[in-house]
């Protein structure tokens, strides 16, 4: 046998990956059959990802909206448990997402490595709030009267995200993480040219503990998915950071029509800077009861 | 059309003079073939209807729903509640088609037919020890007597599935025809036969002519309270009865699938199922029923979309 067959045979195909969406905890492929072309910052092609279609949005609403119950109503604590578990899958499959990350942004590995351990922290940092968020936006009102006054944030409900265009891993985490921290579930549309990160946090997302439905991902035509998910009457909210501003004001105009919670696009220069609470208080709700203060005797309340 | 022969007919009143002569009959019907069964079902499963098809599909679904709250917790309110949603299952839209019925117990009956008053909604009652129907004839008669006097429409009656199964078919036939009596000409008869619970296809093929011989308006295939209901599979079976019986004796039969039916998507491959088996004479809430509940809901939320273009959701539609 030749030096030169020798060669081949050790030659290893390749196994490539079939890029997924995350729906309910499972991975279909779009409903529609059809795929699109992802390339890197060069224009090297590196997959081809699914390509949503109206009704996968719609199957992801479902979805969202099944696992809603059992989400929002977990413990905080357990929820920041589950969270920081992410945090811990996405520690163990670092390299994985470097690499993506790399190839999405065309930056050099070593930044595409501070991007991800950015990542990484920011799902610790809201995991952290999911069980202070009360504290700081809620708690007793003073009244006039013999009573107790409460406030307390409550989810939303459904959400839709359109995960910022640009940054395709630090920009996506920092408005999912604050969606689903509060306890609502969402429907994420991943970045139009680089949805391969989100992709691939599906399947982190499946393996740790978070319910499936709590968090969607679809790729494909921003404008196409979205469309159909701002006019839709069992949605929410919706976060418009990926929408142009074309984009932004007819989905605004399509949310409207049930009184969504819009959240506008905002402008953000450095996705690593220290996000504050405004992203989860965009999506709480506050509850208010009145408590009685039981009988009052001859000699007053008790308190 | 149906050849009404004097000897077919003849043939199929010697069928029920005995015991032996019925079972030899029954067992004399071709056996069921399984997987072509199965594959028709599931290829039938797979056509597309779109649009106007989808528009006239859903309108047609809903006004063959019987709409179904059998539980130990019904309450007067929640039956009147029904009987309301029945006759206007959507109240922002009032070109929706009433529901066919509304089904509940023999006791509810008064109270969902003072509900559905002058809407031409059916009220029907199961009756005969639904669901298992494990009592005696007496009892049953009397469940179906008070149903029918408090003004029932329709009786829901359940076979005896042990009797069936242990091959005493014409005691399952007496009692049937015992009820058919009872029911009297101002009810009309459905005849569950519990298909999750008898084992094998033959034994639904057996059951519906059964069913069919002793006077059944309507074959229905489950109680809904059992693990296996309505499939596409046992209702193209049941299709296929009624079609073969009409052919055989000019009598048409209808049929309900019941249970396990929630989204509009089932619903209208029960109804291609319908169109390509019986043919279009059962596309009609007079021959073909849906037994449901949350289905109907999912229905209104499918109009709502097709209506508006948008997604409609539970929010939209009445809790129940």
């Amino acid at each position: 046998m030749s030096d030169k067959t020798d060669k081949t045979e050790q030659q290893r195909l390749g196994v490539f990956k079939t890029y997924k969406l995350y729906v309910g905890g499972k991975f279909p492929r779009s409903e529609s059959g059809r795929v699109y072309e992802v390339t890197d910052a060069k224009g090297k092609w590196l997959a081809n990802a699914p390509q949503s279609s109206r009704k996968d949005a719609r199957d992801a609403v479902v979805a969202a909206r099944k696992a809603f119950g059992g989400w929002s109503g977990a413990t905080a604590y357990n929820r920041g448990q589950i969270l920081y578990r992410v945090a811990e899958m996405l520690e163990g499959r670092k390299g994985q997402f470097v690499h993506e990350v790399a190839d999405a942004e065309g930056l050099s590995k070593s930044k595409a490595a501070e991007q991800v351990e950015a990542t990484i922290d920011r799902w610790v940092w809201y995991a952290g709030w999911t069980d202070k968020i009360a504290q700081v936006v809620g708690g007793g009102n003073p009244v006039a009267g013999p009573y107790f006054n409460l406030s307390s944030p409550e989810p939303t409900g459904v959400v839709t995200v359109l995960a910022p265009q640009e940054s395709s891993f630090l920009g996506l985490v920092s408005v999912l993480a604050p969606v689903i921290a509060t306890g609502n579930t969402a429907i994420v549309i991943a970045s139009e040219r680089a949805p391969l990160p989100a992709l691939s946090l599906g399947e982190v997302l499946a393996t740790s503990d978070v319910p499936g439905g709590v968090v969607n991902v679809l790729s494909g035509r921003t404008a196409e998915i979205a469309a159909p998910l701002a006019a839709h009457q069992d949605v929410n909210a919706i976060d418009l950071a990926g929408a142009d501003d074309v984009l932004a004001k007819e989905l605004e105009i399509a949310a409207a029509d049930n009184l969504k919670r819009v959240l506008r696009p905002q402008p953000v220069d450095d996705w690593t800077a220290t996000p504050g609470t405004d992203r989860m208080t965009a999506f709480l709700e506050t509850k208010t009861v009145w408590h009685p203060t039981g009988s009052l005797g001859a000699s007053g309340s008790s308190y | 059309m149906p050849t009404n022969t004097p000897t077919a007919a003849d043939a199929l009143t010697d069928v029920t003079a005995s015991d032996g002569s019925l079972r030899r009959f029954l067992h004399g019907l071709p056996g069921v073939d399984t997987v072509g069964l199965e594959a028709r079902a599931a290829a039938l499963g797979t056509r597309s209807i779109k649009t106007t098809a989808k528009a006239y599909a859903i309108d047609l679904a809903i006004s063959m729903v019987d709409l179904t709250t059998l539980e130990g917790a019904d309450t007067p309110g929640k039956v009147r509640a029904l009987g309301v949603k029945a006759v206007h299952p959507d109240p922002t839209d009032r070109t929706t088609p009433t529901t066919a019925a509304v089904c509940v117990y023999p006791d509810m009956v008064a109270t969902a037919k003072a509900a559905v008053a002058g809407s031409g909604v059916k009220v029907a009652s199961v009756a005969t020890a639904f669901p298992a129907g494990r009592a005696a004839l007496e009892v049953k008669l009397a469940d179906v007597r008070d149903a029918v006097a408090a003004g029932a429409d329709e009786i829901d009656m359940v076979i005896d599935r042990g009797a069936f199964l242990s091959g005493k078919y014409l005691k399952v036939y007496d009692e049937i025809t015992a009820v058919r009596e009872a029911c009297g000409t101002a009810a009309r008869l459905k005849v569950i036969f519990e298909t999750g619970e008898l084992s094998t296809y033959d034994n639904i093929r057996r059951a519906s002519w059964l069913g069919m011989l002793a006077g059944a308006d309507f074959i229905k295939t489950s109680t809904g309270k059992v693990a296996v209901n309505a499939t596409p599979a046992n209702t193209l079976l049941m299709l296929e009865a009624v079609r073969d019986f009409r052919a055989q004796t000019g009598v048409q039969v209808g049929v309900k699938p019941a249970g396990g039916i929630r989204t509009t998507k089932d619903a209208i491959k029960f109804l291609v199922l319908v169109n390509e088996t019986a043919g279009e004479d059962w596309l009609d809430n007079h021959w073909f029923r849906f037994g449901a509940s949350s289905l109907l809901n999912d229905l209104l939320m499918q109009r709502q979309k097709l209506a508006t273009g948008r997604y409609s959701g539970p929010d939209y539609v009445t809790v129940d």
